[in-house]
């Protein structure tokens, strides 16, 4: 066995507090360990300004408050080829794209697991809050012990082989112990604001960022029964279940956006939270991916997440032709949006997931959604 | 394992004797050298010596030296500082696409204020063209900045040609011998020169000194104001302690500069034999003949750069890609890309490997069996 110095750990590190604590808890445990900044996308803007820069100097500091050595790395290439075309291309298809999933599975666990490799890694750990464990010679992925930050929905993608290379120090914290951890060493970044929202999209507002990439149509919004009821933006704005930004008025219950029309251009809405044009009772869904194959069973019951941060669902998978899986829920779920991952779980262990493709009802596809 | 360092170009570490001579001023002389009594006067007389000896090392006289805070302020008054002196003269400026970013933000900020910058092609030899000097100059062409040594290729430049050159126009000569000086011979007089810029830390003397030589009667505006040092050209109380380690360093410079060019010459061979010896593939960026004793730089097919320097540094070679770096991240090299074009592979696969005073023969070459086994490792 190789003694914790002679194993070498690159930390992805973002310059947010997570990481900075990820690469702080594997220098303590005495890893041989080497701190990399990614930078995925230049977002330079008119005055030379770059949050890339920021960030980077902040991985700059707390490195040298751990003394370990850091280095940077350039996808920007690989992210707009894997991530960001990914992400227009599903935007134009009228669905609601994960590029944070597209971005764990083609850029963290693949490029950059690869060029971690190539300096001698055994390992590339993040700030993820997940956990990895081995299981009589497999190794599987469980959820963070932090049940609002568990991030396994993220990295429903990954094989049980890059698995097998990956380490999640912050896996079993809390994330206000995360903190307390930063501050108690005086990290620079142990006070520093969360990311939110997409990475290269950032603080900006969304519709602006989107428009100036693809060219919006404006349209119809009708009810199913085909009676206009405004006029939409683009349809690539609005996501199944979203309130927000109809600019309907009128009496009665408020507007929800149930389903596009990609071909007539129309944004399908209907009144009311509970609307049962909201409510489905399965989906197809495809880009399967188990993490431990052999384990699954062509039938079987288990636990779903149809988006981030949602209570799990009891569902029935069952694998049909062409590679795809046919899930159905056990209760009707409100607000299922193509394009967004569905993932699956067996008690804490990630079993994998796969992207959601269409929604059903009655066994029958749901047409409106899109 | 014992880092070995090859970024000489970069900076160098001082020279023993250099602290040496630093250390008694730190202890005992704190004077300001324009002040009017004994401690001031002591201040000056150190001050006095090193620009003389910074005078001779470029056959100037000693009115003609300004003592600066290294070689972007060197670059960056010379360049402003005679636009703004002779803008009723004209204003267009001749410079190249290769020069280190103190030129060339310079250059930037002057086209952001009315003047007219032409920036000359480099070619794959790393050389600019002297006819190209000849055709970009106009009547009211004022400056021409074209560096002595490449930062990043250490491709040396037709200096002396250029100076001929400018022999019979208006126009004034700006070079910034951060990299030349100290291995190549400079005599501004026979070269034309009318403005040239050096850099202490580069020839392993302290860092945040440097000077600008400015030829008697060039109309040279100040870009900071104050007081009457360096002739109202560079206010602000003289930094005597580093001034004494820079006088040193040129001293050191000049007494071994042959030897230094010979043994730096011995390196960069030992080194590139090594590399051959294991079978690596690469390729010297510009014109081997051309270039300056202690630096080449090398492409090496299949590789690329963020992968080299990060695995050098782990195994203990500092070397560098010579080019920008923003968040970190290495950008594609200005010069390489200069010389053959964008998206040229070599723009991102190329490392430069500069040698200094404390490399021996033996670590240059067991730097060569890292770099060696690396390159192996990454191109198979």
């Amino acid at each position: 066995m190789k003694e914790n110095k002679d194993i070498r750990v690159v930390v992805g590190m973002s310059g947010g507090v997570d990481s900075s604590v990820a690469a702080l808890l594997l220098k303590e445990q005495g890893y041989d360990v080497v701190g990399i900044f990614m930078k995925n996308w230049d977002d330079t803007d008119e005055f030379g300004v770059c949050t890339a820069t920021e960030d980077f100097d902040d991985v700059v500091r707390v490195c040298n408050q751990l003394e370990i050595p850091y280095y940077s790395v350039n996808f920007e290439k690989e992210y707009w080829d894997k991530v960001f075309t990914y992400f227009l291309d599903e935007y134009k298809a009228g669905r609601t794209p994960n590029p944070d999933v597209m971005c764990n599975k083609e850029i963290k666990f693949k490029a950059f697991l690869d060029h971690a490799l190539s300096l001698g890694a055994d390992y590339l750990a993040t700030g993820h809050y997940a956990q990895v464990r081995e299981v009589d010679g497999h190794v599987q992925m469980l959820r963070g012990v932090d049940d609002n930050k568990d991030q396994t929905y993220f990295l429903n993608q990954l094989s049980e082989d890059v698995l097998s290379k990956v380490m999640f120090p912050l896996g079993h914290l809390p994330k206000a112990e995360v903190r307390n951890i930063a501050k108690e060493a005086g990290l620079v970044t142990a006070t520093k604001k969360d990311s939110t929202g997409i990475c290269f999209i950032g603080e900006r507002n969304f519709k602006t960022f989107l428009s100036e990439y693809l060219p919006a149509q404006p349209g119809e919004m009708q009810s199913l029964d085909g009676e206009v009821q405004g006029k939409h933006d683009g349809l690539m704005y609005y996501t199944i279940g979203q309130r927000q930004g109809l600019g309907i008025g009128g009496p009665g219950e408020p507007w929800f956006v149930i389903g596009k029309n990609l071909k007539e251009n129309v944004l399908y809405v209907e009144q009311g939270y509970s609307n049962d044009k909201l409510y489905s009772d399965g989906l197809i869904a495809t880009d399967i991916n188990w993490i431990n194959p052999e384990s699954v069973e062509d039938t079987f019951t288990c636990t779903a997440k149809f988006r981030y941060r949602q209570k799990d669902s009891a569902v029935t998978v069952t694998k049909i032709a062409d590679g795809k899986l046919k899930v159905d829920f056990a209760e009707p779920e409100r607000a299922v949006t193509p394009g967004q991952a569905v993932v699956f779980y067996d008690g804490e262990v990630c079993l994998g997931g796969a992207t959601i493709d269409e929604i059903l009802k009655d066994n029958k596809a749901l047409q409106y959604v899109g | 394992m014992e880092p070995i360092y090859l970024d000489h170009a970069a900076t160098t570490p001082m020279d023993k004797e250099v602290i040496d001579a630093m250390y008694p001023v730190y202890q005992h002389i704190f004077g300001n050298p324009s002040s009017v009594h004994s401690f001031g006067r002591k201040a000056r007389k150190y001050l006095d010596d090193a620009r003389r000896a910074m005078a001779t090392s470029i056959h100037a006289n000693e009115k003609e030296i300004i003592f600066t805070s290294g070689g972007t302020e060197a670059d960056n008054l010379a360049i402003i500082g005679t636009a703004l002196g002779n803008r009723d003269k004209g204003k267009h400026i001749i410079t190249t696409r290769q020069e280190h970013h103190a030129t060339l933000r310079a250059a930037e900020f002057l086209e952001k204020n009315g003047f007219d910058v032409t920036y000359l092609p480099v070619y794959e030899d790393g050389k600019i063209r002297v006819e190209d000097v000849k055709n970009a100059l106009k009547e009211e062409t004022i400056l021409v900045s074209i560096m002595f040594v490449n930062n990043e290729t250490g491709i040396i430049q037709p200096i002396k040609e250029i100076g001929e050159l400018l022999e019979d126009h208006l126009a004034y000569f700006h070079t910034d011998a951060v990299q030349a000086f100290g291995l190549l011979d400079i005599n501004v007089r026979e070269l034309g020169v009318n403005l040239l810029s050096v850099s202490s830390h580069k020839i392993n003397g302290p860092k945040g000194i440097g000077f600008l030589y400015v030829e008697e009667g060039i109309q040279l505006n100040a870009l900071q104001f104050g007081g009457e040092q360096e002739r109202k050209r560079r206010p602000g109380t003289e930094n005597v302690v580093s001034v004494v380690g820079f006088h040193k360093a040129v001293e050191l410079a000049m007494e071994n500069k042959e030897k230094r060019r010979e043994t730096y010459q011995t390196h960069k061979e030992l080194f590139l034999s090594g590399l051959k010896e294991n079978e690596i593939h690469f390729e010297i960026n510009g014109d081997y003949d051309s270039q300056i004793a202690s630096t080449v730089n090398l492409s090496f097919p299949g590789a690329n750069v963020e992968q080299l320097l990060t695995n050098f540094d782990l195994s203990g070679i500092a070397a560098s890609s010579g080019s920008a770096c923003t968040a970190g991240s290495v950008e594609p090299s200005h010069v390489l890309t200069a010389m053959f074009g964008n998206n040229n592979p070599c723009t991102t696969n190329s490392i430069r490997f500069s040698f200094g005073i404390y490399n021996t023969e033996e670590n240059v070459i067991e730097a060569a069996e890292r770099v060696a086994k690396i390159v192996k490792r990454l191109t198979k």
